[in-house]
């Protein structure tokens, strides 16, 4: 099988590295072999697989050793749970330095040595919330991901997100070979959630590829530092993110989506009452006016 | 009469736009003007201080050459790291020839380069340790700087180092003068800015520092302003000041230093040769400190006359009386210089294309020797320079903003110049056309210009250049017609 590369991608705090390192259980639970690329200067991609609360960075490691080019393949990649590889870009703490440019040279360190070349089935590159610069843009140019998968719910501004996204993945759909998988929608039990994910899918022209339900187990397991799989096998989520992982394994629904305009978003939204039709008489007008129309 | 009626130069100009898309010919026949002596304002004729057209060359340096190779460069006791990747200081290294006396590495540092040499750590982590560090070992390896700048390179921009900050910290460590420059290369249009943001930081890092220092004043303290001191042009302006009675208590920036500049808001006048580079201080010294200044001209023996007189008007009679003895007293000089090579250089044209001053500063020069600027431009100028360009110049002469490659060869083929003076990207273009040419940034490796001195050096040098023996063999002998060697080969 030939080697496939993911990344996901999402607005933050949505889930993403959680919903990844679950399904990414599944998939090496059925077998595959995996690398989880964590994109994110948090390096917080990778601890419910290693136990671990973050693993060092490549980016940290190379600014110890002088340069990226002292570094050997083996110091940055840790193996956990059913043998899945995992790294770290790693950035500086916020307020300083260039994050994006991190992540690009630790996705260049990781070709050039050959991380790639190992005997692996899947790749999944874990991204900071919206593709903030060029650098975050990095695992969805030429020759890295073909494979993505927007984290998204019911709400609102996840759904702008997602979008947003959308209209980033167009961008290198042209220039190179980017596409969009599918949405995976972790619930945040808002009314007629999956209705509404399943036709802002449609309305991209991709998938809802799985709708993840909300659980507290996945919270259980996260403060011991574990996948829900690993945690607890039995429980009715471990079978959820099985079965994401076999959608994903399964998926052959790759496109170039077709974004939204604004106007279409916020109608989408209005026709599942998450927004109300704006009112175009009171803009602009304050208090006082408002008080004295009344 | 060799020059063009107003209608030929519009007519060439508008020849030379033919060429460009509609959209470029309409943005770069507002930088082209046939010269109208009537005009008081440059703004009616010609627009200038705008961004370059993508793909035409333009000749422009960027915001870190206008603080770092101009304005901060020559400050000769102070170190300037140039913060970044390294090439932006290896490759404009020690290129400006501003003169200086004192014992490199030791206690001054000009032709050095020294960088925080950026790598992708830098990037991904922020400089701000690094450059900590590298004042720290500055310090510990050359303890006889007296503070330091640090000049921003374009990755300092983008990437937000704080190096306010450090150079704050580090200035109360080491109680000395430390200078964060934001002139990232990206900012602005041409190095125009990098000279007003380094004229800003002067103000607000060194001004605010040397407040209440003492000093002994005279009644007959000027400065120099806008000398950079390239080929030695400071000292031979500087001696004419000091032998008409003046002290000169800084020179701005060549051959200077830092406690000179902290010394200049002491000054009874500022002496601005260099309007581009350094008005900006020199009206903040106005408003705040009261200092008159004025601008003067000490290319040619005409202009210098005329300077040297306007400054001693400010003066008493003394330093009136002084110019007046400067002036008989270099009088034979020059004379002696005009009678040797103005027979050689009369009727000679030249077209100019530099920045700074000097595409209006040395017509006067030229003209002193019999020759006439039948076109000139800035690189980087701005309305203002233009302004004091229309009088100089001849009537219809060219007058070019930002000139482009095309065009500046254009108008020379058109024009058929005897001599160009450009910078070195351009000489050896001209030189292949056959036409005699001379790199008037640094004075072609020769210089100084400046004051009388230099005016001896400069009619020379545009004599050796213009009637060298090398421009009679441009044409090979088989192409001459009726040539000897021709004949012998029928």
């Amino acid at each position: 099988m030939a080697l496939r590369q993911c990344a996901i991608y999402g607005k933050g705090g949505i889930g993403k590295s959680t919903t990844t390192q679950n399904l990414v259980a599944g998939l090496a639970e059925a077998g595959k072999k995996v690398m989880i690329v964590g994109c994110d200067p948090k390096a917080d991609s990778t601890r419910l697989i290693l136990h671990a609360k973050a693993q060092t960075t490549i980016m940290h490691l190379a600014a110890e050793a002088g340069s990226v080019e002292d570094l050997e393949l083996e110091d940055v990649l840790k193996v956990g749970f059913k043998d899945i590889k995992c790294v770290e870009s790693g950035g500086p703490e916020p307020g300083v330095g260039c994050a994006g440019r991190g992540v690009i040279t630790a996705i260049n360190f990781l070709e050039e040595e050959g991380a790639y070349e190992e005997d692996l089935d899947f790749v999944f590159y874990d991204v900071l919330g919206d593709v903030v610069c060029g650098g975050f843009a990095m695992p969805i140019r030429e020759n890295k991901a073909q494979e993505i998968y927007i984290v998204v719910s019911g709400e609102m501004m996840a759904m702008y997100a997602a979008n947003n996204i959308s209209k980033g993945i167009v961008k290198y759909a042209n220039s190179g070979g980017v596409r969009l998988a599918g949405l995976i929608c972790n619930s945040r039990n808002t009314d007629r959630e999956d209705e509404l994910i399943e036709a802002l899918a449609a309305k991209l022209g991709t998938q809802m590829i799985h709708f993840v339900p909300r659980d507290n187990v996945v919270q259980h397991a996260e403060i011991r530092r574990m996948t829900v799989i690993e945690y607890n096998p039995t429980s009715k989520q471990a079978d959820e993110y099985r079965a994401l992982a076999q959608k994903i394994i399964d998926n052959k629904k790759f496109i170039i989506p077709n974004p939204l305009s604004m106007d279409e978003l916020e109608d989408l939204l209005m026709e599942f009452g998450i927004m109300e039709a704006e009112d175009e008489s009171i803009v602009g007008q304050t208090a006082a006016e408002a008080g004295a129309a009344a | 009469m060799s020059t063009m009626t107003k209608q030929e130069t519009e007519a060439l100009i508008q020849e030379v736009l033919e060429v460009y898309p509609e959209k470029a010919r309409k943005d770069r026949a507002k930088h082209l003007t046939a010269n109208d002596q009537s005009l008081e304002k440059s703004s009616k004729c010609i627009t200038s201080n705008r961004k370059s057209l993508p793909g035409v060359m333009t000749i422009r340096g960027c915001a870190y050459a206008g603080s770092r190779g101009v304005v901060w460069g020559p400050v000769k006791d102070m170190i300037h790291i140039s913060h970044g990747p390294v090439g932006c200081g290896q490759y404009s290294r020690a290129g400006r020839r501003n003169y200086y006396v004192g014992t490199t590495g030791v206690n001054t540092f000009t032709t050095m380069n020294f960088t925080s040499d950026f790598q992708e750590r830098d990037i991904v982590f922020g400089g701000d340790k690094k450059l900590d560090k590298i004042i720290d070992e500055i310090e510990m390896l050359f303890p006889l700087n007296k503070g330091i700048t640090v000049q921003s390179e374009c990755p300092i921009g983008l990437i937000g180092d704080d190096i306010e900050a450090v150079s704050k910290k580090k200035a109360q460590d080491l109680d000395k003068t430390i200078v964060p420059v934001r002139c990232e290369g990206f900012r602005g249009v041409s190095q125009s800015l990098g000279h007003h943001i380094a004229n800003d930081a002067i103000r607000d890092w060194v001004f605010s520092r040397a407040e209440g220092k003492e000093f002994e004043s005279t009644p007959y303290d000027v400065t120099v302003i806008g000398d950079y001191n390239i080929g030695g042009d400071a000292w031979s302006s500087r001696i004419l000041l000091e032998e008409m009675g003046l002290r000169v208590i800084a020179q701005w920036s060549g051959d200077g230093t830092l406690a000179e500049m902290e010394n200049t808001p002491k000054a009874k006048l500022n002496l601005l040769h260099c309007y581009r580079s350094m008005n900006y201080i020199s009206r903040h010294m106005e408003e705040k400190y009261g200092i008159p200044w004025m601008e003067y001209n000490f290319f040619g023996p005409t202009k210098i006359e005329e300077a040297l007189r306007k400054i001693a008007e400010r003066f008493d009679d003394k330093i009136k009386e002084g110019a007046e003895r400067v002036i008989a007293k270099y009088k034979p000089e020059w004379q002696a210089v005009v009678a040797k090579y103005r027979p050689r250089l009369e009727g000679k044209r030249v077209m100019l294309y530099v920045g700074g001053l000097r595409p209006r500063h040395i017509i006067g020069a030229y003209e002193d020797l019999g020759m006439e600027v039948v076109g000139t431009g800035y690189e980087f100028g701005h309305n203002d320079d233009y302004d004091r360009t229309i009088k100089e110049m001849g009537d219809a002469t060219l007058i070019y903003d930002d000139v482009t490659g095309y065009e500046f060869e254009e108008f020379v083929k058109k024009v058929k110049p005897d001599l160009i003076g450009s910078g070195i990207k351009e000489k050896y273009i001209f030189q292949k056309m056959g036409i005699p040419f001379r790199q008037m940034h640094s004075w072609d490796y020769s210089g100084p210009y400046h004051g009388y001195d230099g005016f001896a050096i400069f009619a020379r040098d545009m004599d050796m250049t213009l009637n060298n023996p090398c421009w009679d063999s441009i044409t090979p002998p088989w192409k001459k017609s009726g040539s000897a060697m021709s004949v012998a080969a029928e």
